[in-house]
């Protein structure tokens, strides 16, 4: 029987298999950045340990970094601390790391694609559940915890259960104003955030094909939104395209490729689940709740918690429309935005400025919102800048900031206020994620934009 | 690690479904560079509220925490599980747990317990009625019982020995060293390194 893409590389990896075990999983490649490996790196030194593998082990600063001033000292003694300890610790165990200032810092899973150290046929891990994103390539791709970024770094290896196979087919045409973002939240809207619990994703058909391969991160991006650990994506002439004069790319250009042409899914592979979701029929969308799979088309309404059966989940809207301060039947169109952030690992790549940009270019912000910019790498930033776009986003009256998490998770100064209300193009809409008290609206960058020119939940169609 | 064979303790029933682990800890509190101290950030913005639960003194000692489904979603911070672990709690029970959180749960001797929802509600029911209700989570029998109910369930054996064993994780995967350094010798020249840098 033919094997699935994800057990190929899973196979591929395996250093030890031993029945009644968990695998013994080789690991490509670990990202590491401030927040999650601190822990890690003391417990080697205090079991007198080193990095078995420096040379497959990358560093940046992302998560806890100010996106203004970002060459004075942080502010923060206790976030400065933070920042201190991973250069510190990356000079200890000679690792390579791009701080705040070079031009390869930025988040992580911008980062690794960037240098084109993400590559076909991988196994990736980091201390971030959205390292699913590098599965856009055709790589298994996941977050661990930090007693699991500790175990990489002393044996570059993780005991792993192999999880079950899951195939998403989204078959058709994308129509105008409906973007990767509004795929992954239609997906995650009808799987549920547990759905993909306990497995890996494969993305198939013509519309995950049809998209690049920033749309396709961005898909990947938010397959933990839908409980799964890891997603991914076939590799094709788009992804080679993509890497081919990245700085990492292979030397052995052929020779890697020939093994990357035969990453795919065999036709008489196996599936634990098959799904199939119609591209034609998308609309942009947006969440209304505080999970990611609380959403809707944007042209419908907050919905009637009584409406839902299931009493756990009429429970969940019940207390998330109470949080978000929203009445059931009010038209999502009509909900008023104070503040938009485009940015983060799902939407902070130069497609995802351009998109927003061609949306905004000569237009004028909605009086008493605020809109950040927020680069997904410094070198995005450039990128941005070399083609003008900090300029249309400055004319238009939005900020325009240094690379980093930012407001995606609100750890740095950039954070909601309470009952502050947000379209925002990352991730997650939990409860005081962005900011104690404040509501996230999830959106894809042209609806970010859209919505602010408008100052309610808008898609360029409306304008 | 230390080893987890049993422990009894009283429940603090958390009636909440999809708590996520920035409800768990929030970012904010995430900046120490210690794995002491997050007791203080576990459901912060909850704690503000005197109604909730762990702010209600029947519940203070609890140690097992009964809580709804799908818990521990979202981000991979490890520091859910030290929040509370640090703020004493031994043992999670819930129906459904993220993958990511149970697996850091696991792996720093958090038990994480799966139980089927009637079960929790059972459990929530009988620890609201008298809060000095004993719960006793038993790993060698991998059983819950209280108040002579007694609920089996499942635990991989890998796991439950590691567990009952305290094993370090990194201490058992060294002893296969050879089997990682024959797997390197046999990797591809093509795949990619970070080092030396290239711009």
């Amino acid at each position: 029987m033919g094997k699935t893409l994800a057990e190929k590389i899973w196979d591929d990896h395996i250093v030890r298999s031993a029945q009644g075990e968990p695998d013994l999983l080789y690991i490509d490649l670990q990202l590491v950045h401030e927040v999650t490996s601190a822990q890690a790196f003391d417990g080697l030194r205090l079991a007198g340990r080193k990095v078995r593998r420096p040379d497959l082990t990358i560093a940046t600063e992302d998560h806890n970094t100010p996106t203004l001033d970002i060459l004075k000292p942080i502010a923060d003694p206790v976030s400065k601390l933070q920042i201190d300890t991973l250069r510190n610790n990356a000079k200890e165990f000679g690792i390579r790391i791009h701080s705040l200032g070079d031009a390869d810092q930025g988040v992580v899973h911008v980062v690794g694609p960037q240098l084109g150290i993400t590559q076909p046929g991988m196994t990736i891990v980091c201390g971030d559940s959205h390292t699913s994103t590098h599965g856009a390539f055709g790589a298994i791709a996941f977050g661990i915890g930090t007693s699991e970024v500790e175990h990489v770094l002393a044996t570059q290896t993780l005991p792993s259960t192999r999880p079950k196979m899951m195939a998403i087919n989204v078959e058709g045409k994308l129509k105008t104003g409906v973007s990767a973002k509004d795929i992954i939240l239609a997906i995650i809207a009808q799987i549920g955030t547990n759905g993909g619990q306990g497995y890996i994703i494969e993305y198939r058909g013509s519309a995950i094909r049809d998209l690049s391969m920033e749309g396709r991160m961005t898909v990947c991006n938010m397959s933990i939104e839908a409980g799964a650990r890891a997603g991914l994506i076939a590799p094709d002439q788009k992804t080679f395209d993509y890497i081919k004069g990245k700085p990492h790319a292979p030397e052995d250009f052929p020779a890697a490729q020939s093994y990357w042409e035969t990453l795919f899914s065999d036709n008489d592979a196996k599936f634990d689940l098959e799904i199939t979701l119609d591209a034609d029929a998308m609309e942009p969308f947006v969440t209304w709740g505080t999970n990611p799979g609380q959403g809707l088309p944007l042209n419908g309404s907050v919905p009637n918690p009584a409406d839902i059966k299931d009493s756990e989940e009429r429970g969940a809207a019940e207390r998330a429309l109470e949080y978000m301060g929203l009445t059931a039947g009010t038209p999502l169109k009509k909900i008023a935005i104070d503040t938009v952030f485009l940015g983060s690992c799902t939407n902070g790549r130069i497609e995802d400025l351009r998109a927003a940009a061609s949306v905004l270019e000569g237009k004028k912000i909605a009086p008493k919102l605020r809109m950040l910019v927020v680069p997904g790498s410094e070198r995005v930033r450039q990128q941005a800048m070399k083609e003008g776009l900090d300029k249309v986003f400055l004319d238009f009256g939005a900020e325009w900031r240094n690379a980093g998490c930012s407001m995606c998770l609100g750890m740095n100064p950039d954070q909601l206020s309470a009952g502050e209300r947000a379209a925002s193009t990352s991730n997650r809409n939990f409860e005081g994620r962005q900011g104690k008290g404040g509501r996230t609206h999830l959106v894809s960058p042209i609806v970010a934009a859209a919505t602010a020119i408008r100052g309610t939940l808008s898609s360029p169609a409306d304008l | 690690m230390e080893k987890f064979i049993s422990h009894t303790g009283t429940g603090v029933p958390l009636r909440r479904s999809n708590v996520d682990t920035d409800q768990i800890i929030p970012a904010v509190y995430l900046k120490r560079v210690t794995r002491s101290g997050f007791e203080d950030g576990l459901f912060a913005a909850w704690r503000n509220d005197p109604e909730f639960v762990l702010n209600q003194v029947q519940y203070k000692s609890g140690t097992v925490l009964v809580a709804g489904p799908e818990f521990g979603t979202g981000s991979s911070r490890e520091h859910a599980v030290w929040a509370l672990q640090n703020y004493g709690f031994k043992v999670v029970i819930s129906s459904r747990f993220a993958d990511i959180f149970r697996g850091n749960s696991l792996k720093g001797g958090l038990l994480t317990v799966i139980l089927p929802q009637p079960a929790v509600e059972a459990i929530w029911l009988a620890i609201e009625a008298d809060p000095n209700t004993e719960i006793k989570v038993d790993l060698d029998s991998r059983t819950v019982s209280y108040q002579g109910v007694s609920i089996a369930f499942e635990l991989d054996d890998y796991t439950r020995w590691r567990l009952m064993e305290g094993l370090d994780d990194i201490g058992l995967t060294l002893k296969q060293t050879d089997s990682i350094d024959a797997f390197e010798a046999k990797r591809a020249s093509y795949k990619p390194k970070t080092l030396p840098i290239r711009i």
